[in-house]
């Protein structure tokens, strides 16, 4: 099949500008016969959900938890982008667009990417409209701050819950829509197929998590905005319920799949403790400001207190080897650097997989300044460390917190420990320009679909993207379609289409019942994790990827003759909701290893050790794999089918990725 | 470390519901409290017995799904934190735990520590927002907010909605949860402007859903996960009474 991105012609500074001043349009008594469902209440779900009932629609919006506000965007800490330019600091949305598209080691979408870089300035208004409480300067104006891998502060936050605040201000639109009754809630509702007629994307089937019943959902359009895959790996920065079935069924119905190996891998989490961990905790990018991150010179100093170090004996290696980024490198960079001085035998804690991240310079920074600024003269060290702690505490206080939660240590007093964690996953549900999917009418937004962070997405960009496809992009590029649909009547639940959907998920639930195996789904999970982890997570070689393939299926077979899920479908069960997103998440861990292995260069989090450069760093190839690779579903019992989208850089001259 | 656990199970709304015992061994103190309950259910599952249900996600503490009494207090013994970032390590050896779930008349049990908690959301939708639609935002630099106002709205509005502050209530009062959201928006000079018709549409909402008034304890703030003030409340109290003079129309 071609790929159409459906590009809008013209410059790219006025691609999308044009475009929707000449899109089609739905009148107002129209919409009001149309119905739209929104699957997910994250920032993009919830964004487009109350946008698209603002607008007339008739929506039906899902989500799995008991309530939309705790869908997974809560947990962002850092902040979001905006190319305001408020800080005088040259920023602006083509350096937005640039440092996106560097960033993200040129895989991505250009004109996608513009766009959203045009739109972060209406989101930031949007927001402090709806009541979001971003941080302030004493003028009373929006405070910045800087994030990894850019040379400006756009990065605009609310302490270290910018996630939270921001998915409070989209609920926040959502529920006003449920209160007016434009916009339908179904909490603790779970997709768990999509429903094609006659080739289009016609509705859901639901299962009511509360009872187990199946429930057929009609609508005009299907708009996912089901977050990503990262807990394919079991231990991942994501929550426990994140998963792939929504955007997994949406494959199986004929939506390819684009870039799935392209998997980011965070640098700043809390390390693992023991085998019984169940998830991992990041801890802001934003720390890396302040944090300076380091390991001992010598090996033999690994077990040492760190504060026994001297400051000649450390080895402050992204200060040494990136000299113009420092601390700030992009995520990718920064977490292989830590896996090789771990891998040389220097990283600290009790499994040497960890690096520090110190906060000592901060805070003598900090103190002198706050001592100068109250006029005490020649202040003693203590008095300087003292102030020096209220300075940092106001700005990464809560994550000071929660890292003294969970490990017992004082990171005010001694360096945090640090290591990489998977914490995003940039691939997803392949979209066109309109955020359309290849099943016409089945849309996907967010961190569901692949288009904007390219093979690395820099911080502080997720919220903005989930943010920008709900209330900006979506409202508009639904149109495409739903003007051709106005003459289509309401869409029945009862047809053949929907009850063969409905039995297919009910043989799907039957399946897993009856097995009556021995191993808990749990444990399924975790050895898949384990599998993805060593051979298709940080770095990845041909050998290794060929033999993971094996072992998926291996487990896979296993797991549909040997696992055990306790109750009955019509039951509160959480065992089988689990089990289904495993299911899905044993399928989904082959086609990464396929595309791991088809994509024969090293790019943004996708490092293949044959393809690296005398230092070690990772090395493209521009001639042979400037595409999207968008993965076509042909059954259990064959090969996906591998569809290529050629990118086009006409605005940026491809360049190999420095930020020394 | 050994414990010994008591936890409520009940398999739906319209069972009694009862405290069955455990017994479990070799926990580690660096464990997560919910990490322990894992080690449990993974041990049912292999008994092939049905796990304790318990209502968790993010486990970062911020998305307030974990909601469970533990020995008698909401999200336990460790003030400011919830379920899911209390460690093993606030347990000794031997330690007898009892688990239940949130109880209060308008958070009905839906299984074992599972508790039904959508009257908040309803709560919000009777006027916890401002009502501006997408697009109609002027530039975010517009109208300065003194940096301490705006301190102060993001400390009412850190609360995550899991409603500890009902479960701790003597009345299962809902007044932390509501007020803070009142006072969230009524600091704001955006959130200003409707500040009366929403705290008479949220007050009224929270009474309808069967939550218990507010007779000052305090209780609320001692436990709520993100130490919330009582503050909130008495301004939301003001809140409600110059509306109800002001406004009889809104009413």
């Amino acid at each position: 099949m071609k790929l159409d991105a459906k590009i809008p012609k013209g410059p790219l500074a006025e691609k999308w500008e044009n475009y929707r001043g000449t899109m089609n349009l739905v009148a107002p008594n129209n919409k009001r016969r149309i119905d739209i469902i929104v699957v997910g209440t994250g920032l993009a779900g919830a964004s487009a959900a109350a946008t698209l009932g603002e607008l007339g629609y008739n929506v039906k919006v899902f989500c799995f938890h008991d309530s939309p506000r705790r869908a997974h965007s809560v947990a962002a800490q850092g902040g979001i982008n905006a190319a305001k330019n408020y800080q005088n600091d040259g920023d602006s949305v083509y350096r937005l667009f640039y440092d996106t598209v560097k960033g993200g080691d040129y895989r991505s979408r250009e004109a996608n990417v513009h766009r959203l870089a045009e739109v972060s300035r209406n989101i930031i208004d949007q927001c402090v409209a709806q009541g979001v409480p971003f941080a302030r300067e004493y003028g009373g104006l929006l405070a910045n701050r800087s994030f990894g891998g850019v040379q400006v502060s756009r990065t605009f936050y609310a302490r270290g819950q910018t996630g939270q605040q921001l998915l409070l201000g989209a609920y926040s639109a959502l529920s006003r829509q449920i209160a007016t009754g434009g916009v339908e809630m179904y909490n603790r509702h779970e997709m768990l197929d999509l429903v094609k007629v006659d080739g289009k994307a016609r509705g859901i089937i639901a299962r009511n998590l509360l009872t187990g019943k199946l429930e057929r959902f009609a609508a005009h359009c299907v708009v996912l905005a089901t977050g990503g895959y990262g807990n394919v790996f079991y231990l991942s920065t994501n929550a426990m319920g994140s998963n792939v079935t929504a955007a997994w069924r949406a494959y199986r119905r004929g939506a390819f799949f684009a870039n799935p190996c392209y998997t980011q891998i965070h640098p700043t989490c809390i390390p693992v403790s023991g085998h019984y961990q169940s998830k991992l905790t990041l801890m802001s990018e934003s720390l890396r400001n302040d944090g300076r991150v380091w390991v001992p010179k010598k090996k033999e100093d690994c077990k040492k207190d760190p504060l026994s170090i001297a400051e000649e004996d450390r080895d402050y290696y992204l200060e040494r080897i990136y000299p113009a980024f420092g601390n700030l490198v992009p995520r990718d960079v920064a977490s292989r650097a830590a896996k090789n001085v771990c891998d040389e035998g220097r990283g600290v804690g009790a499994t040497g997989l960890a690096v520090y991240l110190d906060f000592a310079s901060a805070i003598e920074r900090y103190g002198k300044a706050a001592a100068h600024a109250e006029g005490i003269h020649n202040p003693s060290a203590e008095k300087i460390k003292e102030l020096g702690r209220a300075e940092v505490k106001a700005k990464y206080g809560n994550l000071f917190h929660m890292y003294n939660k969970i490990t017992d240590e004082d990171p005010y007093r001694t360096p945090m420990k640090i290591y990489p964690a998977v914490h995003y996953t940039m691939g997803g549900l392949w979209v066109d320009y309109n955020l359309e999917t290849t099943v016409p009418g089945c849309f996907a937004l967010g961190e569901a679909n692949f288009s904007d962070h390219g093979a690395n997405r820099l911080g502080a960009s997720a919220l903005m993207q989930g943010l920008a496809d709900g209330y900006f992009v979506i409202p508009y590029t639904i149109g495409q379609f739903l003007s051709k649909e106005i003459r289509t009547p309401k869409i029945q639940n009862d047809s053949k289409e929907f009850m063969d959907a409905e039995q297919d998920v009910k043989s799907r639930i039957d399946k897993l019942l009856n097995i009556g195996g021995n191993q808990s789904v749990e444990s399924f999970h975790r050895r898949l994790g384990k599998i993805m982890w060593d051979y298709c997570g940080m770095s990845r070689n041909a050998k290794g990827l060929e033999e993971a393939r094996k072992m998926v299926q291996d487990l896979r077979k296993e797991f549909y003759s040997d696992v055990f899920v306790p109750g009955s479908n019509d039951e509160f069960n959480p065992e089988l909701e689990k089990a289904l997103r495993v299911a899905d998440f044993l399928e989904l861990g082959e086609l990464m290893i396929v595309d791991a292995h088809d994509r024969n260069e090293s790019c943004g989090g996708h490092f293949r050790e044959e393809y690296k450069s005398p230092e070690g760093e990772a090395e493209r190839n521009d001639a042979d794999y400037t595409y999207v690779a968008a993965w076509e579903f042909k059954g259990m019992d064959a090969d996906p089918a591998l569809n290529k989208e050629n990118l086009e850089f006409n605005d940026i001259e491809l360049k190999t990725r420095s930020y020394k | 470390m050994k414990l010994t656990l008591k936890i409520w199970r009940q398999t739906n709304a319209n069972d009694k519901g009862s405290f069955e015992t455990y017994n479990l061994d070799n926990i580690s103190t660096d464990m997560s409290f919910l990490e322990m309950l894992d080690v449990l259910n993974e041990q049912l599952v292999t008994e092939k017995k049905f796990p304790v249900s318990f209502e968790h996600d993010c486990r970062e503490g911020i998305c307030g799904a974990c909601s469970m009494v533990i020995n008698g207090q909401p999200h336990g013994p460790m003030k400011g934190t919830t379920t899911c970032q209390l460690h093993m390590r606030s347990f000794n050896d031997g330690d007898t735990i009892v688990i239940e779930p949130f109880r209060s008349r308008a958070f009905p049990v839906i299984r074992d520590l599972v508790v039904d908690r959508s009257a908040f959301d309803r709560i919000i939708q009777a006027g916890g927002y401002i009502s501006v639609n997408t697009g109609q935002a002027q530039d975010g630099n517009a109208i300065p907010i003194e940096k301490d106002t705006a301190l102060a709205a993001f400390d009412s509005a850190t609360c995550i909605g899991c409603g500890a502050c009902v479960a701790a209530c003597p009345n299962a009062s809902a007044m932390l949860f509501t007020s803070a959201k009142v006072s969230h928006l009524a600091k704001l000079p955006q959130g200003e402007v409707e500040s009366t018709k929403r705290v008479l549409g949220m007050v009224n909402q929270m009474d309808q859903e069967g939550f218990g008034k507010c007779s000052n304890t305090g209780a609320c703030e001692a436990e709520c996960p993100k130490e919330i003030s009582i503050e909130n409340i008495a301004l939301m109290n003001r809140e409600y009474l110059k509306a109800s003079i002001s406004s009889d129309k809104m009413g």
